[in-house]
């Protein structure tokens, strides 16, 4: 019983919105199980804060290792928490929108939320570089063949590569870095990814059939044995 | 008499030739207005304007109903203006006016220059319209003709996905043929996957090592379907790691993740007989916002330096500080996406990578189990649908262009209709 109700539901639905593709009377339907998704995951998200809660409180009261992050974790759920339903600093009367510019709420997103994100997504700029020393060592032929790939992409994307190759005729002008880089990405590169998705979208297929048809149980948290 | 009648005539048809000349100058003077009331609305201008430069209105404005869909759908199109096609054009744009039924036009949508067509969404079923379309200058619109009423209609099937529906019903038959052939006992072979295989080792690697392996299932929700494959592998990993008595952690950024997460674990643990050793704890919900939750998942790898991470499911910008960031702590990472953009991040900072279709694989894979595995049989079908497909097109494209065989052109037209996903 504990998996035969989702699975019941699980190939209503798909069943459901495999069919609606077809006949447009059902056309809405996506948007509204879409709806409905969004509907439970907000109440979900009491899970997810009462879990966040939970684990920092106990962390706190038994002193554990790095117990005071979870000060700043939990002063900072409950400054949000508060500016967000009391609407603290909010301009006009309690009906405007929680995120309304001059709000507490919007204050701290955009002051401190915002640009620890982008500080977080700064640091892309040296992982690429350090990743990119990795895989681009010519190790062995196909590691070869990707490093010089990559230098001709890199030196195409420069004012330095088209100086390099000005002088080749126009004849032969698939030959200029800039226009060698952009067939690579074009064609093989191109190709590649094509392939890759054609393959990605027969896997949801068929990924999507064994859930339908109940053929996959796993993520129910059963058929493990 | 005669002279008399003759005159008397000649007065009168005098009197009629100018009564008749004044009848035809009022009515050529009223002409317009009496047709722009009969066919469409009066030039509009906007404050006064001496200098006011006239624009011709669009021509062939026809609506008509929208085929195949649920009869919320009207199709307006047109030829623009003349004056759209100078260089120095004055308009700036078209003014769609909608009519319903007899009520008063209501203006639904400004469309920039050089715009002929227009879908209107906002109609009911069953209800009549009508449409003209004001070009619109700085000062001043100038309305088209109205068209003639019309009501949208409902379509119950929609054919043009009719070939989408044929190829989609051979791919899912080949798929439920090899289910079925499985079921029956044939020995079906399947190619091996360096990753999974890999994954015994690398949970023994960190029971060896006596860390966790830290378990990622992406930063989406249970409604990605990379998700639930994920959750799928975790149901095989976290057995693996009941059973190596090792331990696991799965900080997520959704708390539907998480609920599945922990009833994913619980069940593993309980089917290798150690129910006692689970612990909701294992599983923990940090935040839904995306460099927030990177910037927890950096920091547990930092301070607790797991031995195994699994980074599968949905990842973007995060993938390659996520990844990264595992390499810096010396773990073994195993990874997979069905994002394109982000396998080449994967690839880089990764042990080893489930590149697309070899993510939705790994649950069949790893089970074993013939159902399973003869679905991934039936997927096969469709590669060869797709190799089939595009050989054919390759060479039609080569013949069509090289020497111009009309045949080969015909062959390509017909490929993209039965390919177009519209």
């Amino acid at each position: 019983m504990r998996q035969l109700v989702p699975l019941t539901i699980t190939f209503c639905v798909g069943t459901l919105l495999i069919v609606s593709v077809f006949i447009p009377p059902l056309g809405d339907l996506e948007r509204t199980f879409t709806l409905w998704f969004d509907i439970i995951a907000v109440f979900a998200f009491f899970l997810g804060g009462g879990n966040l809660l939970r684990v920092h409180i106990n962390k706190l009261w038994r002193r554990k290792k790095d117990w005071g992050f979870s000060i700043v974790t939990l002063a900072g759920f409950a400054t949000m928490l508060a500016a967000g339903l009391f609407k603290i600093g909010n301009p006009g009367d309690i009906a405007t929108a929680v995120d309304a510019p001059g709000s507490m709420f919007y204050t701290i997103f955009d002051s401190v939320v915002v640009p620890l994100g982008s500080t977080m997504y700064s640091l892309l700029a040296f992982f690429v570089a350090s990743a990119s020393y990795r895989a681009f060592r010519a190790k062995n032929r196909e590691a070869t063949l990707l490093l010089l790939a990559a230098f001709i992409i890199l030196l195409g994307r420069t004012p330095f590569g088209l100086m390099l190759t000005e002088w080749v005729p126009d004849s032969f002008s698939l030959l200029q870095i800039p226009n060698l880089a952009i067939w690579i990405m074009n064609s093989p590169n191109l190709a590649g990814q094509r392939a890759i998705m054609i393959g990605i979208g027969l896997g949801v297929v068929s990924m999507s059939l064994r859930l339908i048809l109940g053929i996959e149980r796993s993520y129910l948290g059963g058929d493990n044995a | 008499m005669t002279f008399h009648r003759g005159r008397t005539s000649s007065l009168a048809s005098g009197f009629s030739a100018r009564l008749i000349i004044v009848i035809v100058v009022i009515a050529f003077l009223a002409a317009p207005a009496m047709w722009s009331r009969a066919d469409g609305p009066d030039i509009v201008l906007a404050g006064s304007d001496s200098a006011l430069v006239s624009l011709a209105p669009v021509t062939s404005l026809v609506a008509a109903d929208n085929t195949y869909d649920n009869g919320d759908a009207l199709r307006l199109t047109w030829v623009p203006s003349i004056d759209d096609r100078l260089i120095d054009s004055k308009i700036i744009g078209y003014r769609v006016y909608r009519l319903a039924g007899t009520g008063e036009p209501e203006a639904i949508a400004d469309l920039p220059p050089g715009s002929n067509q227009y879908l209107d969404e906002t109609v009911l079923r069953d209800s009549v319209y009508s449409y003209y379309v004001s070009t619109l200058s700085e000062r001043a619109e100038f309305p088209s003709n109205r068209t003639a009423v019309i009501s949208p209609q409902r379509e119950w099937i929609n054919l043009d996905r009719g070939y989408l529906f044929l190829i989609a019903l051979a791919i899912a038959g080949a798929v439920i043929y090899y289910v079925t052939v499985a079921k029956r006992g044939k020995k079906l072979f399947v190619r091996k996957i360096a990753g999974l295989e890999a994954i015994d080792d690398a949970v023994g690697r960190a029971t060896e090592m006596g860390r966790p392996v830290l378990f990622i299932p992406g930063i989406h929700d249970m409604d990605d379907v990379q998700t639930l494959a994920a959750l799928t592998i975790l149901g095989r990993v976290s057995r693996t790691i009941a059973d190596y008595e090792s331990k696991i952690f799965m900080p997520v950024a959704r708390s539907l993740v998480m609920t599945a997460g922990r009833e994913v674990i619980k069940s593993s643990y309980q089917a290798a007989g150690r129910p006692d050793a689970y612990s909701d704890d294992m599983v923990n919900y940090i935040t839904d916002e995306q460099f927030g939750y990177v910037a927890a998942v950096d920091g547990i790898m930092v301070r607790e330096k797991p031995a195994t991470v699994f980074l599968l499911g949905a990842f973007f910008a995060e993938s390659l500080i996520l990844a990264e960031t595992g390499n810096s702590v010396g773990a073994i990472q195993i990874a997979g996406t069905a994002r394109p953009a982000q396998l080449p991040f994967f690839i880089a900072a990764c042990d080893f990578t489930l590149i697309g279709e070899e993510l939705f694989a790994a649950s069949a894979y790893l089970s074993g189990e013939p159902r399973q595995l003869g679905s991934l049989k039936g997927q096969d079908v469709g590669k060869v649908i797709a190799m089939v497909v595009i050989m054919i097109g390759v060479i039609s494209l080569t013949f069509a262009e090289a020497w111009k065989i009309e045949f080969m052109q015909d062959i390509l037209d017909r490929l993209s209709v039965v390919f177009s996903t519209n």
